[in-house]
Parts: structure tokens; sequence; C-alpha cells
């Protein structure tokens, strides 16, 4: 009895998170210009009109540049980062820790503003270097938690044995440290690119127009011309986003499985 | 000349404790030298600061002449075996093996080749693709030892390496790290808690209490005349006495044991008459029964009687002085109660320092 009672909960959440996303996908589809059921009948216009338009097909590229991009220097950044934090020898490790993952919580709206003001004084307002940089801001916690998930989970005696057999710091580095790292950085990048693809508060304040993203041109146009197209861009960011949390957990799955064997087998 | 290794007044500090207090000790070429002490004696800070992991607070570490306490560990030179083995998970067993001669630059061809043999001597050529994930815990042991021993280092340092295997793989693991020893002639520096371990390994037991060593002597040294109180009670099994000396003559003296007992001890140096001290007499040594010509012997009435399979444990009492004495199951059949004559050769009751 409880158990079923558990079971109809669970599966109402479920129900309650997924039906949005299921309301606006048919409409994808419809042939009707309006965003709204009942479906008159099931066309393919509004697909071709995101591709096809321009204003629509540039922002999908501005989308994958200003991702791309960002997932760059957040990686590389988020890593380091992680890199730094992880021996002892910082001082006051756990408020830096703190500082960085900052982003998370604070608010989007304070970040944009703060970041307008800051990128105007370095001349990079409404430059794609500008909103590169502010996505960064926003995705580097994401890389630093998955990083330092995965440096946290290498022996340190691993590193130990490397270096008493004869390899400096650096060497020790490359060939140790990095390639176990690498499954967490890579994971830590496709959590970056999501966060970025999805991003639209920072963009309003950030992005000119020439940068307008997938994200922000929905956004916009819901508000000027609400037609179908929308639910297409809609589904095209499920797809995509589906296929990079796909990807995470594979390849958490794989770690998790490596880390496992990895384990002594006696103990 | 200065002995292959050695430690002048080494300390080590981790703030305000510290683990390590004015160590001197040397290590010849060649030997088989094991720490052994309990958890938190200092033997494992000690093994990391011979591999260049940390760092002495004072004093100085030389190795074949040259002060080397400075140096990283990458220039030391020494193979460190650890006790989860610290094999490299993304590389296959011979690039294991192959890594310490990649660091040192050996030519391919010839890398290979020495893998190729370090691996045939283990009798693990057979694994060498695999991964260490796909390796029971004796295999990664032996494939852990093989990359230690493959560039030739100096010295070998092991850190408990045998404490994560089962009994049998344990003991089968100290055979032949013992006869990797002396084919190879091999200097290890072997840390370890645990006593039987040692006993079987060792040239020498270096035993450590609180960041000093206690004793170093080879094991039978160490097991037969135990020097101070914490030796005698960490390897094997003892029993403590207290005693007052009544008499010393010619490196013998006479203690009386309480309960109207007296006995014969072994007396080291400066035991003089009239002062207490302890005395230990191992379990094993005493007899019950018969009385050899010269043995000390004692009235005892049997208080316990323990079974333990290949030898039985018989605790002896009487008023408030009593001993444990360890017998063969055929020695003979005692019932609780009874008395007996217990006794043992002045020599094995050897007199403690501290």
């Amino acid at each position: 009895m409880f158990r079923a009672l558990q079971f109809t909960f669970g599966a109402a959440i479920v129900i309650f998170l997924l039906m949005p996303i299921f309301a606006i996908l048919p409409l994808a589809f419809t042939s009707s210009v309006f965003l709204n059921y009942p479906i008159p009948a099931y066309s393919m216009r509004w697909l071709h009109e995101l591709t096809t338009a321009d204003v629509w097909r540039t922002s999908i590229v501005n989308s994958l540049i200003i991702g791309g991009g960002a997932t760059v220097f957040a990686t590389v950044l988020g890593t380091l980062a992680s890199l730094g934090m992880r021996k002892g020898a910082l001082p006051m490790v756990g408020l830096l820790r703190t500082l960085f993952l900052l982003p998370m919580v604070v608010p989007a709206v304070v970040l944009g503003v703060g970041m307008q003001i800051f990128l105007v004084r370095l001349g990079l307002a409404s430059t794609y270097l500008g909103v590169i940089i502010a996505h960064a801001v926003l995705c580097i916690p994401f890389v630093i938690v998955s990083v330092s998930a995965a440096l946290q989970g290498i022996d340190p005696s691993i590193e130990r044995a490397a270096s008493s057999l004869g390899a400096p710091p650096v060497t020790v580095f490359r060939r140790v440290t990095l390639p176990l790292a690498v499954p967490g950085v890579v994971s830590g990048a496709i959590f970056a690119f999501a966060t970025s693809l999805d991003e639209v508060v920072l963009t309003l304040f950030v992005a000119g127009p020439n940068q307008r993203t997938l994200a922000r041109q929905m956004f916009s146009s819901i508000r000027e011309n609400i037609n179908p197209t929308v639910a297409a861009a809609a589904l095209l960011l499920i797809i995509g986003t589906l296929c990079l949390g796909g990807l995470a957990a594979l390849l958490r799955w794989r770690q998790k499985r490596s880390a496992l064997k990895t384990a002594p087998s006696a103990i | 000349m200065r002995p292959f290794i050695q430690f002048e007044s080494v300390s080590k500090a981790f703030g305000s404790v510290t683990v390590v207090n004015a160590l001197d000790l040397a290590i010849e070429k060649g030997e088989f030298v094991s720490l052994l002490g309990p958890s938190g004696s200092g033997k494992t800070t000690i093994l990391m600061m011979l591999a260049g992991f940390e760092r002495p607070t004072q004093g100085a570490i030389y190795l074949d002449g040259r002060r080397i306490d400075h140096l990283p560990p990458y220039r030391r030179q020494m193979g460190v075996v650890f006790q989860n083995y610290a094999l490299f998970p993304h590389m296959s067993v011979a690039e294991n093996v192959a890594f310490p001669l990649e660091m040192q630059r050996v030519p391919r061809a010839e890398i290979a080749e020495r893998v190729e043999r370090a691996l045939d001597m283990v009798k693990l050529k057979q694994l060498k693709d695999r991964r260490p994930s796909q390796l029971s815990g004796g295999q990664q042991q032996r494939i852990a030892l093989t990359r230690a021993l493959v560039f030739e280092p100096s010295v070998i340092l092991m850190d408990e390496p045998l404490g994560a295997l089962d009994k049998q793989l344990r003991e089968h693991m100290q055979l032949e790290i013992r006869e990797l020893h002396k084919r190879l002639g091999l200097t290890i520096v072997f840390v370890t808690h645990d006593q039987s371990e040692a006993l079987t390994m060792s040239d020498r037991i270096a035993v450590f209490n609180a960041g000093r060593i206690e004793q170093i002597d080879d094991p039978q040294i160490i097991y037969d005349t135990p020097r101070t109180r914490f030796v005698a009670e960490f390897i094997g099994e003892t029993n403590l006495i207290e005693a007052k000396v009544a008499s010393v003559d010619d490196h013998v003296a006479r203690i009386s044991l309480g309960a109207g007992l007296s006995a014969r001890a072994h007396a080291g140096n400066g035991l003089s008459a009239g002062q207490t001290a302890s005395f230990s007499l191992r379990p094993e040594r005493i007899r019950l029964g018969a009385v050899p010509e010269g043995s000390n012997a004692l009235d005892m009435t049997i208080a316990d009687c323990i079974y333990h399979g290949d030898h039985m444990r018989v605790q002896l009492t009487r008023d408030d002085f009593s001993l444990v004495a360890r017998c063969e199951r055929l020695a003979g059949n005692w019932t609780v109660g009874a008395s007996v004559v217990a006794s043992f050769d002045p020599s094995d009751c050897t007199v403690l320092t501290q």
C-alpha cells in the first residue's frame, strides 16, 4: 500500500516536471500560425522556417560560437582553479572554493547588471568576446565541481609513485594526473556548454544585436511576433541538451566503473 | 666511511607534534631492514623522508656518502612500493613497468627487452597487456614490485606492501620478496606493523615506539633478549615480571618473585642488589613437569587451560603471582586446580632496562 503511494507520488512529480516540455514539443510540428492547441494538421514548415530564416539561423550559429568560446574559457580556467585548490598548499581553500562557486547562486540579474557595467568599461560591451566572458563566469563553477570530483578520485600515492620512479612534477602532471582527470574535465566542459546554451538573462544585459543567441532569440520572438518557430527552436534545444546530458552520463558511468575497478581487488 | 644509508639525528615535526625524534639509523648495502612499530610510531614518516616525500625538520640523511635530504623524490633513485600498490590505472602492465625506464631515457628497444625480462622474473609476462584493474591483488603487488625493481634503484622502500593481501598470499609474497632480496642483493627498507612479517623477512629489525628506536637487532636477538618492556610486549607474547633483585653474581641475578618464590635470571650490566627490575619470560620457554638440571623450579597451581589447536595455554598462579605457559598438546594433560612444577632456564628470563 505504502509502496504504491510512493510510486504514484514519484510518477506524479516526474509528470509535473516533464509536462511543460511535452506540451510545447508537438507545436513544433503544427501547420497553424498560432502557438496553440488543437493542432489542425502536422507540417514541417516551422522547422523549415527555423533553419532558413536569417534571424534564426544566425542565432543558432551565435549560440554555437558563444557556447564554444565560453566552454573553452571556463574549462581551462576551471581546471586550473581545481588543480590549484587541490593540494592543501593554499590558505583558506574553503573560502576560495565558495567564491568560485558563487556565480551558481548569485541571481543572474545581479550578475548581468554588474557584468554590463564592467564590460562597458573594458570596451567589450556588445562584442562576442564580452558575451563569451560573461557566459564563462557562469560556466566555471560547473567545471570546478566536476574536475574537483575527478581530482579527488585520484589516489595521491599514484602521483608519489610516479615521482619516485623518476618523473619530475611536470611529467607527473602530463603523464598521470591529467590523463586521470580527463573524464572530469570533459564532463565539466559538457555542463559548461549546456549552461551557456540556455542562458538568457545575462545575454540580455551584455549582448548586442549581433550576438543574439538562440535562447535570446526565442525570448524576444515570444514578445514580438509569437509563432510556432519558438516551439521548433525549443525542440532543437531539448534535443541538443539531451545529447549533451547523455554524453555526460555515459562519461560518468565509465569513470565510476573504472574507479571501482582500480580499487585493489583484495580489499 | 659512512654507512650506505644514514640518518643523522633526524627529527620530524608536523606542527607541534613530533613524529620522529632525533633518530640515528645506519643501514648497510644489501641489508634487509624492517621498521616495525604500532601505527603512529613514526615508521612510515621515516620511509617517506627517505623517499623524499617529507623533509626532515632537523638532521641529515645520507645515501652512499651523499647528503640527500634536500633532493626531490625523482632524483633519489629509490624504488618505492606502496601499501595500495599505486599502479597507474590508465596504463597497461607493460607501460607501468616501462615508466621508470622512460624517465631515465633508456632507448626504446632496450626498454621493451628489460620490461620483458622483469615481467618474466615475476612470472607475469602473459599479463603485460592487461590493465591493473584486471589483475588480482597478488598480481598487482608483484607488478608494483617489478616496477620498483626494473630501473635498478639503489634502494627499495616498501610501505606495508602486503597489508592488503590475505594471509596465505601474504606468506607466499614474504618468501618471494626474501628470495628476490637474496638473489639480487637488494637493499630493502621495509615498513610493517606485523611482527611475524618482520621476524621472517629481515636481516635486522628496528622496533619503533613514539618516534624513537627502542631496539635494533637481528630478529633472533630481538625476540630472545628484548631490551625494553615495549619490545618484549610488542614482539610475540611474554610474561612481564616485576621482581626485587636479591643478589647479583656474574650476570646471574637471584630475584624474588613474590608469593615466597625466587628464581635466577639473566642480568645485564648495571643491575645491583636491592633494586626492583622488570624481567621478560616467553611463555613457550616454561616447561611443566620435568625439571632439568640447573633450571628454576616454581611450585604453581593451574588456574586455567585454554585450547589453541596446535598448543595449549596454561595459566599458572600462586597467590598474587601468575604466569602464562605455552605447551605442546602432547606434552601432557593438565587439570585445572592441580599443582604443577613450572621450570625455565635462567638465561630465558631476561632483564628489561625500561
